[in-house]
């Protein structure tokens, strides 16, 4: 029993089993991660070895999904293109809440070494990212803590994404 | 002593050439008789201003006009049946005009030519489409990375640029990080142009340190909260040391060998 004084009138009557359906819902959702099979350039060969039998992400409930409207996990692997940004952006508008972003790489975190006309320097321009992904390209074991923390950060979150102010680029 | 120069950007640009640097020419050489290449300028005839062979390659100089004229020629008469690529060189800045250039293969006698053309800037060219397959890609790459248009071609569009793209990145005069245009093409597209002040402009400088950004950079000696605006000033606080740091080793008893 719970020592503290508990009011039961606060917050719809319902203080406690808040808290617990927070805990439910995020361990559902943390323990099935589907990112999208998306890849834009060679780090999208690191990611689809992660997926593969040797790195097995699997065991993590992480299965790649070919349909944005399925995925919940967008793993921006590689350089984005101007040219490509829109398309990007129009399926992570397609992938339903809730949803978040790894960005893999240099190139996806700030453009990279293409500082150039043609690249999109971060894609954090152009979509809310939750994880930043170092390396060049980062090795299967990097994604696979980069969605450990992805895991955590959810499981940290309250379940309910109407309360999450991190999408600030969300248009209303 | 070595001549002091400004270092201002080295990164930028390179401050540093030899003075004793040559660039090396590849030599040119006269068509030797009785070779394929002769057989070759033979068939040409007049269509050739000028020739000579550059590492095993005949190089030709045409007149722009008559380039569909040359290709025919030979690959009917030659035997020069692909063209491997087809492109042009901006020298705008030092002649005002486009050098186009043809690479040609002959398979059966394993030997390539060069034809290799001059055209102002605005002026067209003819596409030798109907001749080579291969060069509708390189035509509308070129089309593409320097604006030249090509008459005749079945489908000039821009190849790797999107379609409302503005500019020619080939272009000498075109910055190696875009134009404005360039810059903010994704957020106008993305979210529209209203949304630049949001978004921000590019930082083109990845190593980049913002003092005053809260959000990604923590201050050392500070304690300044997450994402709180710092502008105007933080408050000064002292540093804390763990207290297992702050042994007094000048007073202490201990020497330095037993301290390790």
């Amino acid at each position: 029993m719970a020592q503290h004084q508990v009011n039961y009138a606060s917050a719809a009557g319902l203080p406690i089993a808040l808290t617990s359906v927070d805990k439910l819902v995020n361990w559902g959702r943390s323990n099935s991660l589907w990112p999208l099979t998306y890849g834009l350039a060679c780090c999208a060969i690191e990611m689809m070895a992660s997926g593969g039998a040797r790195y097995d992400f699997d065991r993590m409930g992480t299965i790649f999904r070919a349909s944005p409207r399925q995925a919940d996990v967008m793993i921006l692997a590689g350089t984005l293109s101007k040219k490509h940004a829109e398309f990007a952006r129009r399926l992570y508008d397609q992938m339903t809440e809730p949803k978040w972003v790894i960005s893999m790489g240099s190139c996806a975190n700030t453009g990279g070494m293409f500082n150039t006309y043609a690249t999109v320097q971060g894609v954090d321009r152009i979509i809310p990212v939750d994880i930043y992904l170092p390396g060049c390209a980062p090795r299967p074991e990097t994604l696979q803590y980069a969605l450990m923390m992805l895991q955590k950060k959810i499981r940290r979150e309250s379940a309910n994404m109407n309360n999450n102010t991190k999408q600030n680029l969300r248009l209303v | 002593m070595r001549k002091y120069v400004p270092k201002d950007n080295v990164q930028g640009k390179s401050y540093y050439t030899d003075r004793y640097w040559v660039a090396p020419r590849v030599p040119r050489m006269e068509v030797e008789a009785d070779s394929h290449f002769a057989d070759v300028l033979k068939a040409l005839g007049k269509l050739s201003k000028e020739s000579y062979v550059e590492i095993g390659q005949l190089v030709v100089h045409i007149d722009a006009t008559t380039n569909v004229e040359v290709m025919t020629v030979l690959k009917e008469t030659c035997g020069y049946t692909q063209c491997s690529e087809q492109s042009a060189v901006d020298y705008l800045a030092k002649d005002g005009e486009f050098e186009l250039f043809y690479q040609l293969l002959n398979i059966t006698e394993a030997k390539r030519v060069r034809v290799v053309c001059r055209i102002k800037k605005g002026e067209a060219i003819e596409s030798i489409t109907s001749l080579y397959h291969s060069a509708n890609f390189a035509e509308r790459e070129m089309f593409d990375m320097f604006g030249i248009k090509v008459n005749n071609h079945p489908f000039l569009k821009r190849i790797l640029m999107p379609d409302d793209w503005e500019g020619h990145p080939l272009l000498k005069t075109y910055p190696m990080i875009g134009d404005e245009f360039a810059s903010w093409y994704e957020v106008d597209k993305i979210f529209g142009k209203e949304y630049r002040d949001v978004i921000g402009p590019e930082n083109r400088d990845p190593a980049r340190i913002d003092r005053y950004d809260t959000k990604r950079f923590s201050r050392v000696g500070y304690e300044v909260p997450f994402d709180a605006d710092i502008s105007d000033g933080e408050k000064e606080q002292a540093i804390e040391y763990s207290e297992t740091l702050l042994v007094d080793y000048t007073t202490s008893s201990k020497t330095l060998d037993e301290r390790r």
